[in-house]
C-alpha cells in the first residue's frame, strides 16, 4: 500500500507547496491598492512652495481637487527625509513644465514632514516647478491609502484616480501614463 | 544635630507644608478631575479607538497592529479612528473607511468570506487529518499490543 501513502501525502503537499511558490512571487511590502477606479478623496489644502514660472501659485493658496475636474491631476507625495524622493524630483519637474499646456495639473504634498524642511529641501534640489502642498496631521496621505514615500497618484479628468505609482517615478514613466489617459479623454483641458 | 537632620527628612518626605501647597487649584468653573485622568465618555472612546486600532495593520511596519505601533504614521492613523468615533461613525464605519483606502490587507485578522475562508479552514482541516493519523496509528499499536502472546 506504499503507492496509497505516496499519492495522499502529495495531494496533502502539492497545494501547500503551490501556496508557498505563489507567496515567492509576491513583495510582501507592497500594498495593493483598491484606489485606482474609485474616486480620488477631495481636498482642499494650502500652497508653501510656490512653483515656478507659469505654474506658480502664491504662497498660502487653497488647493482643492474638486475644482480640477476636467483636467487630469498628478499627485506626489514626498518628503525632505525621504531619499528616493531625490531621484524622481527633476523628472516631475519636467514632466509639470511639458503637460501644463495640455491641462495636466501637478501637484507635491508633503508628507510627515515641516514646512520649513520642505522648502529648503526644494532650494536645496534647485526648486521645484510646480506647487507643493501641505497636509496637516497627514489626512489626506492616509485619505489616499498612502504608507510610504514618494507615491504618485493619477487623477482622470473625471476624478477618478487612475493609476498610483509606489517608489521613485521616471520621465518616460509618466508620460507613458500621461499620454495613455489624455488618449482616454482628448478634450482634457 | 543628628535631630535636626531626622527633623528635615520627615518633613521632605511628608510633602508640602500646608499653606506653600502649589499653584495647582482648579480654576473657578473647571471640572474638579485631577489633571490627566479622563471622564468615562473619554476612557470609552479611548477603549474604542484602542480596540480598533489592535484590529488594523500599521502600513509601515511588518505585523503590527497601528496600536503597537510606535511610528508616527500609527499615531495619526490612531487619531483618526477617535476623531471618526467622535464624530458618531460606528466602528464598522471606521473599519470599512480604512478597507476602502488600503484595502483588506489592512484587517489583521481577514474577514471570514469568499478566498479568506482559507485561512480559516486551512488549521481546520489539518488538526483534523493530523487527528485522524494519531487515531489510526493508536489503533494500530494498542490492536499490535493487544495480540496474544504465542508460547515457547
Amino acid at each position: 500500500m506504499n503507492w496509497r501513502r505516496a499519492v495522499i501525502a502529495t495531494g496533502l503537499l502539492l497545494p501547500v507547496i503551490g501556496l508557498l511558490a505563489f507567496g515567492l512571487t509576491r513583495d510582501p511590502k507592497a500594498i495593493d491598492s483598491p484606489l485606482p477606479g474609485k474616486p480620488a478623496p477631495d481636498f482642499s489644502l494650502s500652497v508653501f512652495a510656490p512653483g515656478e514660472g507659469t505654474l506658480a501659485m502664491s504662497i498660502g493658496d487653497t488647493v482643492k481637487l474638486a475644482e480640477h475636474r476636467g483636467g487630469i491631476v498628478v499627485l506626489n507625495f514626498w518628503a525632505s527625509w525621504c531619499l528616493a524622493c531625490r531621484d524622481e524630483h527633476l523628472d516631475l519637474s519636467k514632466a509639470a513644465r511639458a503637460y501644463h499646456d495640455r491641462g495636466v495639473r501637478f501637484y507635491g504634498l508633503l508628507y510627515n514632514d515641516q514646512e520649513s524642511s520642505g522648502r529648503k529641501w526644494i532650494e536645496d534640489m534647485g526648486g521645484q516647478a510646480y506647487p507643493s502642498l501641505l497636509d496637516p496631521r497627514t489626512r489626506t496621505a492616509i485619505d489616499y491609502g498612502l504608507y510610504g514615500v514618494p507615491e504618485t497618484f493619477f487623477v482622470t479628468s473625471d476624478g477618478r484616480v487612475a493609476y498610483k505609482h509606489i517608489g521613485p517615478i521616471s520621465e518616460r514613466q509618466l508620460a507613458q501614463k500621461l499620454d495613455s489617459l489624455l488618449r482616454e479623454s482628448p478634450g482634457t483641458q | 544635630m543628628t535631630r535636626a537632620i531626622t527633623l528635615l527628612a520627615l518633613l521632605a518626605l511628608a510633602g508640602p507644608v500646608p499653606g506653600c501647597a502649589s499653584a495647582q487649584v482648579d480654576a473657578p468653573g473647571s471640572a474638579s478631575r485631577p489633571a490627566g485622568t479622563m471622564s468615562p465618555s473619554d476612557s470609552a472612546l479611548e477603549a474604542q479607538t484602542t480596540a480598533l486600532a489592535s484590529e488594523l495593520r500599521c502600513p509601515v511596519c511588518q505585523g503590527n497592529s497601528i496600536q503597537d505601533s510606535p511610528s508616527e504614521l500609527a499615531q495619526q492613523m490612531r487619531d483618526v479612528i477617535r476623531d471618526q468615533l467622535r464624530a458618531g461613525k460606528t466602528p464598522d464605519e471606521v473599519r470599512e473607511y480604512f478597507v476602502d483606502k488600503y484595502g483588506e490587507w489592512i484587517l489583521l485578522s481577514p474577514r471570514a468570506e469568499g478566498l479568506n475562508l482559507v485561512v480559516y479552514l486551512v488549521p481546520l482541516l489539518a488538526i483534523m487529518i493530523g487527528g485522524l493519523v494519531v487515531w489510526r496509528s493508536v489503533r494500530r499499536w494498542t490492536a499490535g499490543s493487544s495480540s496474544p502472546l504465542q508460547g515457547p
